[in-house]
């Protein structure tokens, strides 16, 4: 039974490489989407990710399939999105959501006609689907550093950014910090958005990022339970996503992100805060 | 320009407009609010005074004057608005809620510690002991608001504005959360609340804006809430006009000039 999990890693090399990649990507993206879920900013990083695909798409015209030079297209056009639709939604009568929808259909269209423009519809696949079976060194320090700096900068902000989310009439009243945080924070979903789509592809970048933050919420009450739990969250879709694509011939960016689907829906129903089970049987009210 | 400010005044208003889309909800308000004062601002629906709270505190830009704030940074005012833009799904704690007051001593990084203790007086003065660890959404509407002003306590600041404190809020409660800001009063602190009822306007608060708009009347308490007054204000303050001309009354005036009775503001009538 233990050969059945270690053996794929034991023997082959790639095998390590994606879990070292998902592990990066797990203790990062996981805690940033609680902040994201919590803010109800869920589907706003689902149009990030799309709007990410031109940038990598330039990026790829330009020196082929190669990792830095897409990467940094990605995290040039997602920031590029972020920061305009932002700076719109605060200066004219938009919304966030709905700026942002507008830029991100833009840079969506762009992408694809820039892909489609030399590119063949394998290359787009990869673009897509992402190539967790084949990372380098570039890719998993990338991966790595990415990560890194996500947990320090999470840990830098915590304090206005959870204010940002709770009170964000409050935080403008009292200091500057406001502005700077919610950009930063934005900053930081492009970043892990970006990684993500180096192994898992753009549309599905965000499946390990939202899916245990969601999963979490039946888990744990408040922050400090919720991020561990995503980050554990994260890490069992990662093992047992490349467990299955391995054995059972299988693409791995769906799989891990199929994984993550299985245990929002384990959560869901088993989950001791909330989960349908527990709602069905509850016990009998307290006294006060 | 005109008035310097003298010592003793928190908040100076000069020519003062405020609105949305060129539309003035505050109309060359000119005035002083004096240090230490205790102001109740009433007037009908849509006269203007919450928006006169986020323009003291630079929510939204005045179209026209000026606030001055002599001596004071406007993150030095407690603001406690209307409708709090607070997620209350957000999984926080009360003790954690509160505790933001401190932001301006504690910023981002600094421990909370040494502050403890303050955050639990703050707690016991609203009557919130033993909520400490209780998520905000559990609080009914009554708790939170004595949780946020436990906030505005540990805010210690010299101007609080204060936006329907008390709105939906039972007797008990506003009596001692009314309490609170008498001890602000006495401690010299500047307040400024807008009210609707009139009984506990002319019981707590010492002085009164009347506002429509435009000041219809501003001063001691018992002298603002004329029947004459009160009825001049409901007249003053009807909706606002798609047509309406640009106001072409000079920029900064003198308080009481003659002038708005006779120029057109759109009156529908």
């Amino acid at each position: 039974m233990i050969d059945f999990l270690t053996a794929p890693f034991v023997e082959f090399a790639f095998m390590r490489r994606a879990l070292a990649g998902c592990v990066a990507l797990s203790v990062g993206a996981a805690p940033v989407g609680v902040f994201l879920t919590l803010r109800r900013m869920s589907l706003m990083s689902e149009a990030m990710s799309h709007a990410i695909l031109p940038g990598a798409a330039i990026g790829f015209l330009w020196a082929g399939l190669s990792l830095p030079a897409m990467t940094l297209g990605g995290l040039v056009a997602g920031l590029a999105v972020a920061m305009l639709s932002g700076l719109i939604a605060r200066s004219t009568v938009l919304r966030e959501d709905a700026s942002l929808a507008a830029f991100y259909l833009i840079s969506l269209a762009a992408g694809v006609l820039l892909i489609s423009a030399r590119g063949s519809s394998i290359d787009l696949l990869h673009i897509l689907f992402g190539t967790v079976l084949a990372l380098d060194d570039d890719a998993l320090l990338l991966l790595g550093g990415i990560s890194t700096v996500t947990l320090a900068a999470l840990a830098v902000a915590y304090r206005p950014l959870v204010m940002e989310c709770v009170d964000p009439l409050f935080l403008r009243s009292v200091g500057r910090a406001s502005g700077p945080v919610h950009y930063a924070f934005l900053a930081l979903v492009v970043l892990n958005l970006v990684g993500g789509f180096a192994a898992l592809g753009t549309l599905l970048a965000v499946g390990l990022m939202l899916l245990p933050a969601i999963s979490a919420r039946f888990w744990a009450l408040d922050l400090t339970g919720l991020m561990p739990a995503a980050v554990v969250l994260a890490l069992l879709a990662s093992v047992a996503g490349l467990l299955v694509s391995y054995y059972a011939s299988l693409p791995t960016g769906p799989a891990i992100v199929l994984s993550a689907g299985m245990l929002y829906v384990v959560s869901m129903l088993l989950g001791p805060r909330g989960g349908l089970v527990w709602r069905l049987m509850p016990g009998r009210h307290l006294e006060a | 320009m005109s008035a310097v400010p003298s010592p003793g005044s928190a908040l100076v208003f000069r020519g003062l407009t405020l609105g949305y889309a060129r539309h003035p909800a505050v109309h060359h308000l000119d005035g002083t609010i004096p240090t230490g004062s205790l102001t109740a601002v009433v007037g009908p629906n849509g006269a203007g005074k919450s928006t006169l709270l986020k323009g003291i505190m630079g929510e939204i830009r005045p179209l026209e004057g000026e606030v001055a704030r002599p001596g004071l940074s406007r993150r030095g005012i407690a603001y406690l608005p209307q409708a709090a833009e607070i997620d209350r799904a957000f999984p926080i704690a009360v003790f954690d809620l509160v505790a933001m007051g401190l932001w301006r001593r504690v910023g981002p990084w600094r421990s909370l510690k040494a502050h403890r203790s303050a955050v639990e007086a703050a707690l016991a003065a609203v009557g919130l002991t033993g909520f400490e660890r209780r998520p905000i959404g559990t609080l009914s509407g009554g708790q939170l608001r004595r949780a946020l002003f436990a906030r505005v306590l540990l805010q210690d600041a010299r101007v609080i504005l204060l936006d329907e404190p008390f709105a939906a809020i039972d007797a008990r409660t506003t009596d001692e959360l009314l309490a609170l800001v008498h001890g602000w009063h006495d401690e010299g602190r500047t307040v400024v609340a807008v009210l609707h009822d009139l009984d506990q306007v002319a019981r707590h608060f010492p002085s009164t804006l009347l506002l429509a708009r435009e000041a219809v009347a501003w001063g001691a308490t018992g002298e603002v809430l004329t029947t004459d007054n009160l009825r001049r204000a409901r007249r003053l303050c009807e909706a606002w006009d798609d047509e309406a001309p640009v106001c072409r009354a000079p920029a900064a005036t003198p308080p009481g000039h003659g002038s708005h009775d006779n120029h057109s503001h759109g009156h529908a009538a």
